[in-house]
């Protein structure tokens, strides 16, 4: 049977035997189970029932472990799942992930959802068409071959209707494990695929105020929590827990258990008033101070650490000869900044809890719902536990969605009953979330006499870049910790390299390199609490790559894209770059710029396995540095949703541009500073370029994510687009009017 | 008392409450949402007389006697407002958390002027933080809204 399955996309590189015996969820897809390699998610969801209901004439029901972010999503599905039946996209209905029913995908991260959900799914369809053409031909006597299928609609030679999908198949019939019988449709066959004009899923009901977000989910008397954080991850209630008491207005409840506090009302506003009122009287002891975080670079250099080298192949030893160079690289701690506030609703009947949340793994998060709870008088089990995904306001990775869904449930559990909604404020968001981590890399190069690159090393000193919940054997979430009894969060890790790696995300560089060594420095101090933030580490390694390589190019007197160019192989990396600089309109007229306007270029495969994108940049540099132009081109393979991809890299470029121009957490030895939009600021409108994006459709390759294939190299672009303007190497970042000027007086980047 | 997208509002409420709150929880509305609650980043822009304003630091007795429009009072899908339609097809929105207030800012940007230039659209959303990165999109979405209202003579 294995023999007649379609070739599954392509497994990553194996991973170390430690690596694999300590793979945990969501990082990767397990495939090492022993069981026969499936496509995407159906090699850990096997029945096609799980995916699929055909009991609605007229409808396909399609479930799905992956969740909307923001990032189109369920559009993407919809759209594969009715060109694989040829049925009507009006005809497909997306649901939600929840934990009661539809397969288990772990997490929606790392920009695998086109692969693991799409995969399956394309798959798993194509198994149904071709079951409901099957049972079809064995209705009528006919051959399959002429048996017809249009909009959902099966026909017979004549044009005789023979029923559509769910006459002829019914659930029972998807309570099979997929067998791979029937292939996925050729290109040629596609007739959605690869368009840009079809609706977004989710959108309508924005547009018109229809209640789809959590933050406007209203239950039956449910109440509203509000949470008083102590200001650092160590930070201790000095408050006796009986003066908060007389500090909340009659008809509210609130508790501080341990350095946890927390005030239920029956109104917003008056969880809001009350949370004012009792945030007034508490006092905290500080924790240990923070580093300085005008000294950032040299603490991640001097913090306990633990050394891997994830990365090492050709001469161990570094020659003393040739043309070397050497450079360091900063990127500082990164708010997820979300424009919504986390958010969660929980209810606990006295034997059941439910939650809906926002969380990239709602799998996760009631696994360590069930950690965190493990110290009650009567456990809650696992199964007692029901987590639903409603959309939220975008998170860029792990902000404090999962967080703020334990401090629902912690509330819920003091009024059973009643649903509970806590909504966490701006400052919290910005403070508490956890944060992007700072990061810190040393490059070194050396090329030989005929100007080839030879040997290679890049070091880098920062947290782990996930500290996401259900993956330690001690809770993520912050009151878990908080607390009494709590205990300190688990420390960020970093996801193995051969399951797209975290600190050392894209820290092998893609071109010919005989000798080279990547040196992992992971922190195991955590002052700030760090976790996952779009292309972890890849937007930091990156910068330094991309902006490195300008710098050998230039003290070369070459062009930094022949530079490039002679040392890459990829005929895919070379169309990338490629087609960028023919498609861009601008480019070629850059030697005529005028004084302060400078052009950069970088380019990168997101996590050496992901997508290809190129990134021209066109900047003016006065007392700050402003982008003109961004053009980028993009490979993602198969291209399912035009127009989603376009947006995908449009937005990772403008968000990239507001980390690497804008962005720093701010904070002093007691706590973030940072907590409000003037403190933390982010993008204007009246500072976004004009963006071109050229997509290269390979509709027979297998298709890759877009979500986090331009940060990397929109940071590089601008500052080599900064240096081009001024003969400045700007290698701190942010590539802000404070670094400038700092780098202007020192006569170089350094930090 | 107060008009909310055409209908009189006669709560008796404490005339201190933030208009966001009231919308949000005493009028059932979704449209506006909340992001700072500090008028810094405009997902909670409604209009009051037509007027642009950041509805979570709003006190209820501002609007006393004035009109309030919120994203739910400009169209539906059945009756969409051009920028509805336009944000629609351009698919001008990544979470689209903040639309709400863009699209509600630029309706009152259009109802007084017609065809903005780019530059008179991105004055009018200096307020509006959008952080997944839709913002050229959305520019393209209220062009088109204004080209498909006000077409040239």
């Amino acid at each position: 049977m294995s023999s007649t399955l379609p070739a599954p996309a392509p497994a990553p590189a194996p991973a170390p035997a430690a690596a694999a015996s300590s793979a945990v969820r969501g990082f990767v897809i397990d495939r090492n189970n022993g069981q026969p390699q499936l496509p995407g998610s159906l090699h850990t969801n096997r029945r096609l029932g799980q995916w699929l209901s055909l009991a609605e004439p007229g409808v396909v029901r399609v479930f799905t472990g992956k969740v909307e972010l923001g990032q189109g999503i369920l559009t993407a599905l919809q759209l594969i799942v009715a060109e694989e039946l040829d049925v009507p996209l009006q005809a497909v209905r997306l649901h939600s992930a929840t934990t009661a029913s539809g397969p288990d995908e772990g997490m929606t991260s790392g920009s695998l959802s086109v692969q693991d959900s799409g995969g399956a799914l394309r798959h798993a369809c194509a198994e149904v068409r071709g079951m409901a053409l099957q049972r079809a031909a064995d209705r009528t006597g006919l051959p399959v071959e002429r048996i017809g299928l249009r909009d959902g609609q099966f026909f017979g030679p004549q044009g005789e209707h023979l029923g559509d999908y769910a006459a002829l198949l019914s659930d029972a019939d998807l309570d099979t494990e997929y067998a791979g019988l029937f292939a996925p449709k050729p290109a040629a066959q596609r007739r959605l695929l690869g368009r840009a004009d079809t609706p977004r899923i989710d959108l309508a009901d924005k547009l018109f105020g229809h209640a789809r977000y959590l933050h406007d989910l209203r239950l039956p008397a449910m109440q509203h929590g509000r949470v008083l954080r102590a200001p650092t991850l160590l930070a201790r209630l000095a408050t006796p827990p009986e003066a908060l008491a007389s500090a909340l207005p009659a008809g509210v409840k609130g508790w501080a258990d341990g350095n946890f506090v927390a005030v239920v009302a029956a109104t917003e506003h008056a969880a809001e008033a009350a949370a004012a009122r009792l945030q007034a009287t508490l006092a905290w002891t500080p924790g240990p101070p923070l580093p300085d975080e005008h000294t950032l670079p040299a603490f991640l250099r001097a913090a306990e650490h633990s050394t891997t080298v994830p990365a090492e192949r050709g001469d161990t030893t570094w020659p003393a000869d040739g043309d070397q160079h050497r450079a360091e690289y900063f990127k500082p701690y990164l708010a997820h900044a979300s424009i919504g506030p986390s958010c969660a609703v929980a209810c606990w009947d006295g034997r059941q809890l439910e939650v809906w949340t926002h969380s990239q793994g709602i799998h996760n998060l009631r696994d360590d719902l069930v950690l965190a709870l493990a110290d009650r008088p009567t456990p809650v089990k696992k199964h007692d536990i029901t987590v639903h995904h409603v959309e939220g306001a975008g998170c860029y990775g792990h902000n404090g969605a999962d967080d703020v869904a334990f401090d629902a449930v912690l509330m819920a559990l003091a009024c059973p009953g009643q649903p509970v909604r806590v909504l966490w404020s701006r400052a919290d968001e910005l403070a508490h979330s956890p944060l992007g981590a700072a990061h810190l890399v040393a490059l070194q190069a050396r090329l030989d006499d005929s100007g080839q690159l030879t040997h290679w090393q890049h070091e880098l000193w920062a947290n782990g870049y996930s500290s996401r919940p259900g993956r330690a054997t001690t809770p993520a979430l912050l009151a878990a910790s908080q607390r009494a009894g709590g205990v300190a969060l688990p420390l960020s890790i970093n996801p193995p390299l051969a399951a797209g790696g975290g600190a050392d995300r894209n820290a092998v560089p893609a071109y010919t390199l005989p000798n080279l060594k990547v040196i992992n420095h992971r922190l195991t101090v955590m002052p700030l609490r760090t976790s996952a933030m779009r292309a972890l580490g890849a937007y930091a390694n990156v910068f330094a790559i991309e902006s490195f390589v300008d710098e050998i190019a230039h003290a070369r007197g070459e062009s930094p894209l022949d530079f490039r160019r002679r040392h890459l192989q990829d005929p895919r990396s070379l169309a990338v770059l490629d087609e960028v600089v023919a498609r861009s309109t601008w480019w070629a007229g850059r030697a005529g710029a005028a004084e302060g306007t400078g052009h950069g270029l970088a380019w990168a495969r997101y996590k050496n396995t992901g997508a290809w994108c190129a990134v021209l940049a066109r900047v003016q540099v006065g007392h700050d540095v402003r982008v003109l132009n961004l053009d980028l081109a993009v490979d993602v393979g198969m291209v399912v949703d035009r127009d989603g991809v376009i947006n995908q890299i449009e937005g990772g470029a403008l968000q990239s541009l507001s980390w690497t121009l804008k962005e720093q957490v701010h904070f002093d030895a007691q706590g973030v500073t940072s907590t409000d939009w003037p403190g933390y600021p982010v993008l204007r409108f009246a500072e976004v370029p004009e963006v071109a994006v050229h997509v290269i459709d390979r509709p027979d390759e297998p298709p890759l994510g877009a979500g986090e294939a331009a940060q990397g190299p929109l940071a590089a672009a601008l500052a080599n687009a900064v240096y081009d303007a001024l003969g400045l190497r700007l290698r701190c970042l942010p590539l802000s009017a404070d670094n400038l000027l700092r780098a202007i007086h020192a006569g170089d980047g350094g930090h | 008392m107060f008009e909310i997208n055409g209908q009189l509002c006669t709560l008796e409420l404490d005339e201190k409450r933030n208009l966001l709150s009231v919308l949000r929880d005493e009028l059932g509305l979704s449209g506006p949402k909340f992001g700072c609650g500090e008028g810094e980043c405009g997902a909670c822009v409604v209009l009051v007389d037509g007027q642009p304003q950041t509805s979570c630091n709003l006190p209820l007795w501002a609007v006393q006697g004035h009109q309030v429009t919120t994203l739910e009072g400009l169209g539906t899908p059945a009756a969409p407002h051009p920028l509805q339609t336009a944000f629609l097809h351009e698919r001008a929105a990544q979470c689209g958390y903040c639309v709400a207030g863009i699209v509600t800012a630029a309706a009152a940007l259009l109802a007084r002027q017609p065809r903005p230039s780019r530059e008179d659209i991105v004055q009018a959303l200096d307020k509006h933080l959008c952080r997944c990165g839709a913002q050229q999109r959305m520019l393209r979405a209220i062009q088109r809204a204004a080209a498909a209202a006000a077409p040239p003579a």
